[in-house]
């Protein structure tokens, strides 16, 4: 049976990790191969790095650890951060990555979408929203969820699926950085609106809501920073609850 | 030890070379007749489309050259399915090691397959029991049903073949240079044929 994904993401500038805190035999968890390495031991299925770096020496250093991390990681993983165009994809692709997550620049361009998955296929595409949920709405919205925008949640989803997004990232708002679980029930109408898998972002606080994003939220994977960083839930416990719980995973 | 890897237009190449790297072997990425010919071993990895690719290879009439070779060779991916007969992928006449065809997943489950799926049943000379009940990771919309050349079986909606071998010719649907430590010991096995 295919299994449920945990997927720990880390946010780098300059190359390096911004969050996290020390944990047994890692030496350096400001270095993103080793951490990442850390996770692909402990049973993380994939990962995601996203680059922060606004600079244009940061994005050099980016590429360059995204070399490194091809080399020592033997779990797929994801990169994002300031791909505006194919050019962008394509030094990563090369660098190692197996996927790239593209955001504010598919809302600005959609047919970036297109020519990304055009060139290198859709399994290769990974489409982030970030949406904030008010008055019957879900607003997409970009630049770090600072600017809303025109589009609409479920109907953006799908036109990114039909441009050829391998998968949906979704992110709500309302619930990042909340601790309080997922936005099950909207990830249980993207999940049935789309035919590609769905990755939940936002709200992981405890092992239940890994439960609830499952089994009522009908997510393919389920993505968490701090929980991870912060050592508050490890991955080994709570692949073991998930088990317990009648959840498939790795 | 001289081992080739296949060069052409697809896909994540990179990464079976660093998972080689991993196993202290370093290969050559190359679509040099001589060179492939010459090596010890041979990987045909790939992510991409059929049609474009069959095009690619035929084109530099690499699609006879794997299919003469007598070292062990092993396909992954888009590898295998290119090493089978036909693929319903824009209807696309491929190398055909294996006498088989190429089916899209049905309607049912979310197309790709995508993620983590566990290999239900293992035989052939790459796996052992301990493989059995792995998890190994899958990216791909295309399938080749169970025959008798499927060396491990995995199920999504139907079974199919999660790797095949014949005479010389091993395959694998999953991508072993991403399936940590059960896709190390694949690949390592395959080394030490």
């Amino acid at each position: 049976m295919l299994a449920k994904r945990i997927i720990p993401c880390l946010d780098i500038r300059d190359g390096k990790t911004v969050k996290g805190i020390n944990f047994e035999n890692v030496v350096d968890v400001g270095d993103p191969v080793e951490l990442g390495a850390k996770y692909a031991r402990d049973g993380a299925d994939e990962l995601v790095y996203l680059d922060i770096t606004a600079t244009h020496e940061g994005r050099k250093l980016f590429a360059d650890l995204v070399r490194r991390i091809a080399g020592h990681l033997n779990i797929p993983f994801t990169v994002g951060g300031g791909i505006n165009h194919v050019g962008d994809a394509e030094i990563l692709l090369s660098a190692g990555a197996d996927k790239v997550s593209i955001n504010s620049s598919a809302v600005k361009d959609p047919g970036v979408i297109d020519r990304i998955a055009g060139g290198f296929g859709n399994q290769f595409v990974v489409v982030a929203i970030d949406a904030q949920y008010a008055d019957d709405r879900w607003t997409v919205y970009v630049n770090g969820g600072r600017i809303p925008t025109e589009k609409e949640l479920f109907s953006w989803a799908e036109e990114a699926q039909d441009r050829g997004a391998g998968e949906i990232l979704f992110t709500s708002m309302n619930h990042d950085g909340t601790k309080n679980g997922y936005a099950c029930e909207a990830l249980r109408e993207l999940s049935s609106t789309l035919s590609i898998p769905v990755i939940a972002s936002g709200g992981a606080g405890k092992k239940e809501h890994f439960v609830e994003v499952f089994d009522r939220g009908c997510a393919d994977a389920a993505l968490a920073a701090s929980i991870f960083h912060y050592n508050e839930i490890p991955i080994p416990e709570l692949k073991s609850y998930l088990k317990q719980n009648n959840i498939i995973v790795r | 030890m001289n081992v080739a890897i296949i060069k052409y237009n697809a896909g994540n190449i990179r990464s079976v070379d660093y998972a080689l790297k991993r196993l202290g072997v370093s290969a050559e990425i190359t679509d040099d007749p001589d060179a492939i010919v010459s090596a010890d071993r041979v990987i045909f990895p790939g992510v991409g489309e059929a049609a474009t690719t069959m095009k690619y290879l035929k084109d530099r009439e690499l699609d006879r050259l794997i299919a003469g070779l007598s070292q062990p060779v092993l396909g992954i991916c888009l590898g295998q399915q290119l090493m089978c007969s036909w693929s319903e992928e824009r209807d696309t006449s491929c190398i055909g090691i294996f006498d088989q065809p190429v089916r899209r997943f049905p309607d049912g489950l979310k197309v790709p397959h995508m993620g983590w799926n566990s290999l239900d049943s293992v035989s052939g000379t790459l796996f052992d029991e301990t493989l059995k009940g792995s998890y190994v990771y899958f990216v791909h919309s295309y399938y080749v049903p169970v025959c008798e050349d499927t060396a491990a079986e995995t199920e999504y909606m139907v079974p199919f073949s999660a790797a095949m071998q014949k005479d010389n010719f091993f395959a694998t649907q999953f991508h072993p240079e991403k399936s940590g430590g059960p896709g190390h010991k694949i690949l390592s096995n395959f080394m030490k044929l």
